[in-house]
């Protein structure tokens, strides 16, 4: 069973025009390498050059932000939802 | 109790246990009942902290126009406390939110501009940022990044939640301007570290997060990582659900986004059950359901509640 990767209508022009992806890997950045193996270009729009996650990003796995699960070494099991999403205010 | 004016009362919010939904004697829930505001929201203290504090500053005298991107309930605040200081308040807020919020504005006597429902509250900000440059006689308080916001709950929130429950283990609140999170989060840092702080975020429709490029997100200058441990994203169905169980269960009105929180309380409390941990968890109710009625979330099924929110700004 695969990871299930909600993609952002921003980015989905690297999916096809996909809203949901199927996804491989035990950690977020293993899916996210797995990703840009079949979308490429993606891995730059969600990694920054210090290999964290874009500030204007925000990736959670099961609804929880993995800036405090671990960053983008949080691990992620086969039944796991990984949600991208931009940043936005509230308020 | 008694105070010389309505803007004496704002704060000093009771706290109330929830007997049925807390998951055993030894993890219990609390809730923080913001609603009773005087304006009937916890917007009511970051407000009246930004007019007070720009006040003191000298940027704000008699007759001066406000500016202030918002959503709704931070407006209304301002609107009542503008209306009895005598400013004229103007807010930029998305066209995708309640007719309420909308009418309870005007009749506290705010002009509105809307701004596209496309890019939610990202884009009133970015209108208002316009706006202020344009009339550079206008104040913008602006609660993203305003210290005042997130003083208003070191120095009232917080410590009223540590004086009603020092046993207190966990405080959960909603993330929009991050003000009240960072204000409780730092008090706590500073009196009690070994609080944990919870953030719950509420995760829109489409719609909202349907910016041109990345670039155009947006992360409130108020937030520091620091002062918080979790961060959960709740969709509108699980805060509806949740905001239906505070009523049937607890008899608590509330407004949907305490539907988003108190779902984050609910999964930081069966976390503790897990462990084997005591509890005492904190979260706010950030306002009454008064507002959202005719979003109708609390009416029909919750696939019907759901299909309903798609695309405002619930929260």
């Amino acid at each position: 069973m695969a990871i299930d990767v909600r993609i952002p209508t921003i980015l989905r022009p690297y999916t096809g025009g996909e809203r949901s992806v199927d996804g491989n890997g035990s950690t977020v950045s293993a899916v996210i390498e797995d990703l840009e193996g079949r979308f490429a270009g993606i891995r730059e729009r969600l990694v920054d050059e210090a290999g964290g996650v874009r500030r204007f990003v925000n990736i959670y796995v099961n609804d929880e932000d993995i800036r405090f699960t671990g960053g983008l070494d949080t691990s992620v099991a086969d039944d796991s939802t990984i949600v991208i999403l931009p940043a936005v205010a509230g308020g | 109790m008694r105070f010389d004016s309505l803007v004496d009362s704002v704060g000093n919010t009771p706290l109330v246990g929830l007997p049925t939904l807390s998951p055993s004697p030894d993890v219990r829930l609390w809730a923080k009942l913001e609603d009773h505001n005087p304006t009937g929201s916890i917007k009511d203290r970051a407000a009246l902290a930004m007019v007070e504090q720009a006040e003191a500053d000298g940027l704000l005298t008699p007759g001066c126009t406000i500016l202030e991107p918002t959503s709704g309930n931070t407006g209304i605040s301002l609107a009542m406390v503008a209306s009895l200081r005598g400013y004229k308040l103007i807010c930029v807020m998305p066209e995708n939110t309640s007719e309420e919020r909308r009418q309870l504005l005007r009749m506290w006597g705010a002009d509105i501009i809307s701004s596209s429902g496309v890019g939610g509250s990202n884009e009133a900000v970015r209108v208002a940022k316009g706006l202020a440059a344009e009339h550079p006689d206008w104040v913008m308080l602006y609660q993203y990044g305003n210290p005042a916001n997130a003083g208003a709950h070191y120095r009232g929130t917080a410590p009223e939640i540590l004086a009603d429950l020092p046993t207190i283990t966990h405080f959960v609140a909603g993330l929009g301007t991050t003000g009240t999170l960072m204000g409780a989060g730092r008090f706590f840092r500073e009196n009690k570290p070994e609080v944990r702080i919870v953030a719950a975020e509420p995760r829109y429709g489409e719609l909202v997060y349907g910016l041109r490029n990345l670039d155009e997100g947006f992360v409130p200058e108020l937030y520091d990582e620091s002062l918080i441990d979790s961060r959960f994203s709740v969709g509108p169905r699980d805060a509806v659900r949740r905001v239906r169980e505070l009523i049937n269960a607890e008899g608590i009105f509330a407004g949907v986004s305490t539907g988003a929180i108190l779902h984050a309380a609910l999964a930081q409390a069966a976390r503790c059950v897990d462990a084997g941990e005591r509890a005492d968890i904190a979260f706010v109710v950030a306002d009454g359901g008064w507002k959202y009625l005719s979003t109708g979330a609390y009416e029909g099924t919750l696939d019907e509640a759901e299909d309903r929110l798609e695309g405002q700004i619930w929260a």
